[in-house]
């Protein structure tokens, strides 16, 4: 790469990017954050008819909780505290999960270890962790309407996250719509992987090399902009 | 089960059930409470996180050393925290529940085979306490089809989409958190605290509510009872354990 780009850049970008495809569509949407740049999303997202559901039960959450705001009975589902917004609502697990399985949530927004060709995901689990837990990905990937994967282009010791096929315990198949990387944004057309905005600090043949899945480039491919 | 029937004389910081007729009085002290709770019982437990979990009981729990249980909840608080005690107590048998990255406990006891776990999506969760309380046995879902998760449960296709058949998830007792009672058990719950517990209260034959206010019947709005005391058994305040809500 001409220019690397830092992890904090990285995600910066990543987050921006997602927020400005909700205010691009400029109408009401629902959307769920997951950890991680997901919830960094919320940070960049300037529309005023975006709400966000948080899967603990909440429809309308508001800024990360700072000072005297803070109270432990209000999170989003990170655990973070959270504040409200006007007009939003509580609900019980079953009622949100009931908004995201039903197809009331407009998008999920959620990182991932894996995406695959076929717009598979693995995200829920690395069987060499120490980990043990599945929470709402499954539900989430199934359920909202659009499934989007924010995350960064490779794994940190440079091996590829968009890859020909997951090798990781796969949370849903065919349910990726939109991954959003620091090198470009890739949309699922018809089942096919296609690049639609390519980062500054890549050419597509850079971009070929540093990613495993096979790709097709838009015959109206974007710079993509911070 | 019916409506458990206490006999019991008001004790320990129940002072607000003064005005209860004797048979129908949910207010037992934390001791009768836990008294309901046997060696073996499958175990329900409200709370995301440490958000609108019945703290009190949960802490009276791990001091019983009551043991052999099966824990159903979202996940496991922190190591040595919350529900995490009774792991650390090695009061636990079996989990059922959905996250527990929030304490590495849980992976170290399954892996040495300390406990068993099960894990279950949480939306699919969340239904599956749900259809418990509202007597339907199992439920078709699109979430897991396929996945690791899966194995071993029935599948089915419906317009197209490939289904897994969960079953319904029971308890003998539910340990809940609400925000205010009236004297006969209705329940409003505060913000983020409410999560499972409403579920939960449906689908436990026993269910013991931890709250932080005790209000005369007739003062909660009837439009904003999320649970009507048919669900709910046992009544216990917040106590020193509580302090107040944000504490």
């Amino acid at each position: 790469m001409a220019v690397p780009i830092t992890d904090s850049a990285a995600r910066e970008r990543i987050a921006r990017r997602i927020a400005r495809s909700f205010d691009e569509q400029q109408r009401e949407l629902v959307i769920n954050l997951g950890v991680g740049i997901p919830t960094m999303v919320a940070d960049y997202v300037t529309g005023s008819d975006i709400f966000v559901q948080a899967e603990n039960g909440l429809l309308g959450v508001g800024r990360l909780a700072v000072g005297d705001q803070i109270d432990r009975q209000l999170i989003n589902a990170g655990r973070q505290p959270v504040t409200e917004t006007p007009g939003c609502s509580y609900f019980d697990s079953a009622t949100s999960f009931g908004m995201i399985r039903g197809g009331h949530v407009d998008a999920t927004v959620i990182g991932a270890f894996q995406v695959d060709e076929a717009g598979n995901i693995a995200n829920w689990i690395n069987p060499s962790g120490r980990q043990l837990g599945v929470g709402g990905a499954m539900d989430l990937v199934t359920g909202a309407r659009q499934v989007i994967v924010g995350m960064q282009h490779n794994t940190r010791d440079g091996r590829a996250k968009l890859v020909k096929r997951c090798t990781m315990p796969i949370t849903g198949f065919a349910e990726v719509d939109l991954v959003v990387t620091e090198l470009g944004m890739f949309r699922f057309v018809e089942g096919r992987l296609v690049l639609v905005e390519i980062a500054p600090e890549v050419s597509l043949e850079e971009l070929r090399s540093l990613t495993e899945a096979r790709f097709e480039a838009s015959p109206r491919l974007k710079p993509m902009v911070d | 089960m019916g409506r458990l029937v206490a006999e019991t004389a008001l004790a320990g910081g129940n002072e607000d059930g003064g005005s209860m007729v004797r048979d129908r009085n949910k207010f037992l002290s934390m001791g009768e409470a836990l008294a309901l709770i046997k060696p073996g019982a499958r175990i329900m437990v409200g709370g995301f996180g440490l958000a609108g979990y019945p703290e009190g009981l949960v802490e009276a729990l791990a001091a019983s050393g009551v043991g052999d249980l099966t824990i159903i909840s979202n996940d496991l608080g922190s190591p040595g925290v919350g529900l995490g005690k009774l792991l650390t107590n090695g009061q636990i048998k079996a989990l059922i529940g959905n996250y527990y990255n929030w304490n590495p406990e849980v992976a170290e006891a399954y892996h040495a085979g300390r406990i068993e776990v099960t894990l279950i999506p949480q939306g699919t969760f969340a239904e599956a306490i749900r259809a418990a309380g509202v007597g339907i046995p199992a439920f078709y879902t699109a979430a897991a089809a396929g996945t690791d998760l899966a194995v071993g449960k029935e599948t089915r296709a419906f317009d197209g989409r490939m289904c897994v058949l969960e079953r319904a998830i029971p308890a003998d007792v539910a340990l809940i958190r609400a925000y205010r009672a009236d004297e006969m058990g209705n329940l409003v719950y505060y913000k983020t605290a409410r999560n499972f517990n409403p579920l939960m209260a449906m689908a436990a034959a026993v269910t013991i509510a931890e709250v932080d206010e005790i209000v005369p019947v007739g003062e909660l709005d009837p439009e904003s009872i999320v649970t009507p005391h048919i669900f709910v058994q046992v009544i216990i305040r917040r106590n020193q354990h509580g302090g107040p809500d944000n504490g």
